[in-house]
């Protein structure tokens, strides 16, 4: 073998052709490069236009006190002052009661589907039914509510009734996302926690779940999100009052979208329009706020490495 | 502790597949036994059926025995979750869990089923890193993510958390084959060592290290792709790669194979 090896030239002088890119392929490295950060672009302008309106016309009125602790009460459209404790507490406790409604029912749906179900009649339906929840538009699920709280049990228009109908849209969006974080857990950790003797649903309680928590959460934010900006629930199931209402079981609450709304139709005058943009500032304020917190628990909970 | 495991006329099917056909074999107590044989020729699926793990596969069944001193395995009322607690298992990649410390990580086992006693747990501990060959490199970030170590330091945790809740059986799959030579070495001496307290069945596709640490050797092979696997010849190993009785091993061993 050596002997071949040393009678062999140590090169044969050919060079090879390694300059890389030819002249298509570098053209369409630039062509595709340019358009992704034209959509970027694109996608950004909207973005920063609302955001800088919003902030730009709705601060000032944030920087009072009394807008974070005084309601609407006896302020009409043309007279400035008030605040919004009001709609920011109403938008909360209907929020709130939608998660603990939503939340546990998303997240058994999801350990159901992805650690019990696979492959069985029953989950295809379960899941196919949340892909038709989903696509729900939320006024159809407002009028489900309404048909069914309102004229089939004779109940009132209150917070509690915009919280059902929320429940409907929020479930969806949180079991969607828990399942996909579920199924990102790797069955290496289901069957390690098998061979220690674990029975599954300690597994699932103490592995599964924690090695998703980070994720389960996101999606528990990103639910709420979506339905603290609802409007058309608020509309149909509970009158918009000016009042501190905190009570979600009896008479009309203040919520930051029926705010919005309520002095929407004045905006000609300008104390109206401030109050506006200043309720739409708290909105996006609060769904940041409840996404600052989501990351920060995310991230005391993190998968640990290091 | 350690048991002796009986197995006769053993078949292990996904579904309608038969995976691996008849399997006679008996694994002594105190002793290495290493399972040898080609991909895809049943011997891992056979090494999960001694602790009924096969089962989390859907679709998934055995018919024959498997006995661990006298008490069937498969027998009507016996439960998985009991069965594993006293068969172990470490597996091919290490797989600590991602959010537990250490020292949590090894713990798992007694912690899931139970046991609150902060004192015994860190005896537990400090015992099982110490039989791991991890303790000292160790014993000074327990409180740290598990996740965190090495390869092969994380495959000798895994193997700690397997012998943290004293079984009588530890099967490993392919235990070494992601990790360095030195991992290697050190995972070997450590299987050694445990063969003086615990019934160790390996699954390895490094006939060196069969040769090297292994007491008995079966060889399992298939006769054809799709066709299910067999155990062809179990015997002590240096018969096994000295002199075999079947001339499939002969071939498989000198490779000569296929």
């Amino acid at each position: 073998m050596s002997a071949v090896a040393e009678n062999q030239p140590a090169y044969d002088g050919k060079v090879l052709d390694l300059t890389g890119k030819s002249g298509a392929r570098a053209f369409k490295n630039t062509l595709a490069t340019v358009l992704i950060v034209l959509a970027f672009v694109l996608a950004m302008i909207p973005l920063l236009w609302i955001l800088f309106t919003v902030v730009s016309k709705g601060y000032h009125l944030l920087l009072s006190a009394d807008w974070w602790s005084q309601s609407q009460r006896g302020i009409t459209v043309r007279r400035a002052g008030g605040g919004a404790y009001h709609a920011i507490m109403g938008t909360l406790i209907m929020a709130l009661i939608t998660a603990v409604i939503a939340v546990p029912i998303a997240i058994l749906g999801a350990i159901y589907l992805v650690e019990y179900g696979r492959g069985t009649r029953i989950a295809r339906i379960v899941s196919f039914t949340i892909d038709i929840l989903t696509g729900v538009p939320s006024i159809v699920a407002a009028l489900f509510v309404y048909a069914v709280w309102i004229t089939v049990f004779g109940f009132n228009r209150v917070g509690f009734a915009v919280s059902l109908s929320l429940v409907l849209l929020m479930l969806p969006v949180v079991l969607r996302s828990t399942e996909e974080m579920l199924k990102l857990v790797p069955d290496e950790l289901r069957e390690a926690s098998y061979a220690l003797g674990v029975p599954k649903w300690k597994t699932i309680l103490k592995v599964v779940v924690p090695t998703a928590f980070g994720g389960i959460v996101t999606g528990v934010m990103l639910g709420l999100a979506r339905v603290m900006g609802e409007t058309a629930p608020l509309l149909i199931l509970v009158g918009y009052s000016k009042n501190i209402n905190l009570n979600p079981f009896n008479g009309f609450m203040g919520a930051l979208p029926t705010m919005i709304n309520q002095d929407r139709t004045e905006l000609a005058l300008p104390n109206a329009a401030d109050r506006v943009w200043a309720a739409a500032l708290t909105l996006i304020l609060l769904v940041l706020v409840l996404n600052l917190l989501a990351r920060l628990i995310a991230r005391f909970s993190a998968i640990k490495s290091k | 502790m350690a048991k002796r495991i009986e197995v006769s006329g053993l078949n292990v099917y996904y579904g309608d597949f038969k995976a691996v056909e008849d399997v006679s074999m008996t694994i002594e107590p105190r002793s290495v036994t290493a399972f040898i044989g080609p991909s895809g020729c049943g011997k891992s699926t056979f090494l999960r059926t001694l602790n009924r793990m096969h089962e989390v596969i859907p679709g998934a069944r055995v018919e024959g025995k498997v006995m661990l001193d006298h008490q069937d395995l498969y027998a009507s009322g016996i439960d998985p979750v009991a069965v594993r607690r006293v068969v172990g298992m470490v597996f091919q990649r290490p797989n600590p869990f991602p959010t537990m410390s250490i020292f949590d990580n090894v713990a798992s086992g007694l912690k899931l089923n139970g046991v609150r006693d902060r004192k015994k747990l860190t005896e537990v501990v400090e015992q099982s890193l110490k039989s791991a060959n991890l303790w000292n490199e160790v014993k000074d970030r327990l409180d740290k993510p598990g996740a965190g170590l090495s390869g092969g330091q994380q495959q000798r945790l895994c193997i700690a958390r397997a012998i943290a809740v004293e079984p009588e059986v530890i099967l490993m799959d392919e235990p070494c084959s992601a990790l360095d030579p030195i991992s290697t070495l050190a995972i070997e001496d450590l299987i050694e060592k445990l063969k003086d307290r615990y019934t160790v069945v390996i699954v390895t596709h490094n006939m060196q290290q069969a040769a090297r640490v292994s007491d008995q050797t079966a060889f399992f092979n298939l006769s054809a792709t799709g066709k299910p696997g067999r155990l062809i010849e179990m015997a002590p190993t240096t018969q096994i790669f000295s002199n075999p009785s079947e001339k499939a091993t002969e071939d498989y061993i000198t490779g000569r194979f296929g």
